[in-house]
């Protein structure tokens, strides 16, 4: 049963992304502007950008739904992915900022008349992309490596994943680090020779961001059902067991530890350039904290739960932004704290919850038996003769 | 040049001290256990039978003292996953078993293996491997629950299936924590059976309360007190011990 139910969820996922990834851009391509069928550029671009988001969303699913680890920091990894994206497309205005110089607008701000030497080796693309796996994993791996080592758990864990991104943010923001400071990086031009504002240019973003979410659907299917995959949720359900099976959990966790620092990574690089702009503002805590809202509301232990989260969650941001732009975080608050009490398995975990409750209802009395009376321990042991 | 020793202890504890601020959980502990041992460890609350535990399976590392597994391997020096893959394998008092996944993916996990990250991504399950997992199944009578959620057993069948997934790793050394506590008689008396059965095969130190149950399957009896041990002997020699007496009812002490 579970498996067939994993095998419909695996054709329903290729089905959506075949439309996503053909359909979509073609009716914004070759429709009319006007026309009811026609997308419009605009959709195109923030679709990209949630596409992004619930990339993101997998990589906090894979830490916390799936190995129990939660952390409140995949932010972090994915401004390192943006930032690394950015720095490529700063180096692609070439002289066509505002000062017309050679190097960026803000280096010419600071006082800078050539590129500082790590600025260098930006220009190349795939250079820039390999930064992007290498930063973020190098650090994933340092910090993990450590955490996990120090058997920091739980709570503990979440409280340093969080403090890291807050030390990082903070430190972005100085513009003695030479990436922007608090303006970060913005008008960029091009990529790979292609004009961003162009809407075939954003197209193609879109299309590589639906490809890399369902590549990276297909990476974590096949991971979570491999006997890695069990020993991750082992670790989650009874991390003592594993331990005291002959595992050595920390080195689990921070192979997952790496890997979700790498896939937050890869979404912010596809992130930047459809949004046009990366500054340390997106590391900030309650960047991180809405990631796990929205994973919690689409359903925490499930791939397509996380998707699911991201587009909703988004989505009603995008309204209630604009419809109640102070009450946004009330909003969002609210619904973790009823998701978290009403819909524990959020979304995707709705119809089964719809359906033991319609049992329970048929039946006429509550669901579920009562449980096993534990008799008290006998602790006196000698009845002596 | 060392002379072997003449008696092939499984386990020694020589000498053993452990304190936690200030608090002396064992003292002077000296505890030899024969291969193929079956044996019994009581003893009040707070006599160190759980830290005697953790000791050996690496979770807590002694002041002072010997802890050798066979004849020569110091286990003060290794980690918890390092001294399990030795073959020593501890069920705890509560059960923990992974309630989100099948008994037969529980005795999977537990199976004898290579257990680093990278051989796990590709691994695939045998048939030796199924043969050994149904064998284990039939040993503890959970055969019929292989596909089930091991989070819907019952109570004792999870300490049944814990059990199990020690088995599936073949280890020498068996560590069982209170493995009645919380079952009915009739449950009680299969794990008694269960344990004898194993008697030869693996060396087993059982902790126990239940005194019934503790006839059932005593062979010999280490009394834990303070820290020490306080005798050893049959269920009977034990039983009738002043100093056990003393200690259990704990009204001829005098401070």
């Amino acid at each position: 049963m579970p498996r067939k139910a994993s095998n419909l969820e695996l054709w329903v996922v290729l089905a959506v992304a075949l439309a996503v990834i053909i359909v979509l851009p073609c009716l914004n391509a070759f429709t009319p502007d006007g026309s009811w069928l026609h997308v419009s550029n605009f959709t195109i671009t923030i679709y990209g950008k949630y596409l992004c988001y619930a990339m993101l969303a997998i990589s906090v699913d894979l830490l916390w739904g799936y190995t129990g680890l939660l952390s409140l920091g995949q932010a972090l990894f994915f401004s390192l992915g943006g930032y690394m994206m950015g720095m490529y497309l700063m180096r692609m205005i070439g002289d066509l900022g505002q000062y017309h110089q050679p190097i960026p607008d803000f280096l010419v701000f600071l006082g800078w008349s050539t590129l500082p030497a790590f600025w260098k080796p930006f220009a190349c693309f795939p250079f820039a992309m390999l930064m992007a796996v290498l930063l973020p994993g190098t650090l994933a791996g340092v910090f993990g490596y450590l955490a996990f080592r120090s058997r920091i758990r739980g709570v503990y864990f979440s409280i340093l994943t969080q403090a890291l991104t807050y030390a990082a943010c903070l430190l972005f923001f100085r513009n003695s680090l030479l990436l922007g400071g608090n303006t970060g990086f913005t008008d960029f031009k091009f990529i790979l020779g292609h004009d961003l504002r162009e809407p075939a240019t954003q197209r193609a973003l879109f299309v590589s961001s639906a490809i890399a979410l369902l590549l990276v659907y297909l990476l974590c299917k096949w991971l979570t059902q491999t006997k890695f995959g069990r020993i991750q949720r082992a670790i989650r359900d009874s991390e003592n067991r594993v331990m005291f099976s002959g595992y050595s959990t920390a080195n689990f966790k921070l192979f997952i530890f790496i890997l979700a620092a790498i896939i937050a990574s890869l979404a912010g690089v596809l992130y930047v350039p459809q949004v046009g702009i990366i500054n340390p503002s997106e590391m900030a805590t309650d960047k991180s904290l809405e990631t796990v809202v929205w994973v919690a509301v689409g359903g925490r232990g499930t791939l397509v739960g996380p998707i699911i989260g991201a587009f909703a969650v988004n989505a009603m941001k995008s309204w209630a932004t604009r419809a109640y732009p102070d009450l946004w975080l009330i909003f969002l608050g609210t619904m973790f704290v009823l998701v978290t009490i009403f819909m524990p398995k959020g979304i995707i975990g709705l119809p089964a919850q719809l359906r033991a409750l319609l049992k329970k209802y048929r039946r006429g009395k509550p669901n579920g038996q009562p449980a096993p009376v534990v008799s008290g321990e006998e602790i006196l042991p000698a009845k002596s003769k | 040049m060392t002379t072997p020793n003449p008696r092939p202890f499984v386990l020694t504890l020589e000498g053993v001290n452990k304190s936690f601020d200030g608090f002396k959980a064992i003292s002077d502990l000296n505890f030899y256990m024969d291969e193929g041992e079956l044996r019994t460890i009581i003893g009040p609350n707070g006599a160190g039978k759980s830290t005697m535990m953790d000791i050996i399976t690496g979770r807590t590392r002694p002041d002072t003292g010997k802890v050798e597994f066979g004849r020569d391997t110091d286990l003060t020096t290794l980690n918890v996953p390092e001294i399990n893959r030795l073959g020593i394998g501890r069920k705890f008092q509560t059960p923990s078993v992974y309630i989100h996944h099948t008994v037969f993916e529980n005795l999977l996990l537990s199976l004898k293996g290579p257990r680093g990250v990278f051989v796990t991504l590709f691994a695939r399950t045998t048939s030796e491997e199924r043969d050994r997992i149904e064998a284990v199944l039939k040993t503890v009578g959970l055969t019929a629950r292989a596909e089930d959620l091991a989070g819907s057993l019952s109570h004792g069948q999870k300490q049944w299936l814990e059990i199990g997934m020690l088995l599936a790793q073949d280890p020498k050394l068996l560590l069982v924590d209170e493995p009645a506590a919380g079952m009915t008689d009739e449950e009680t008396h299969k794990t008694g059976e269960l344990l004898l059965s194993l008697e030869g095969k693996h060396s087993i130190i059982v902790i126990e309360h239940d005194m019934t149950f503790v006839r059932q399957i005593a062979r010999k009896v280490t009394v834990l007190h303070q820290g020490h041990v306080l005798c050893e002997g049959t269920v009977d020699e034990v039983q009738n011990d002043e100093r056990v007496k003393e200690v259990y009812l704990g009204r001829k002490k005098k401070h």
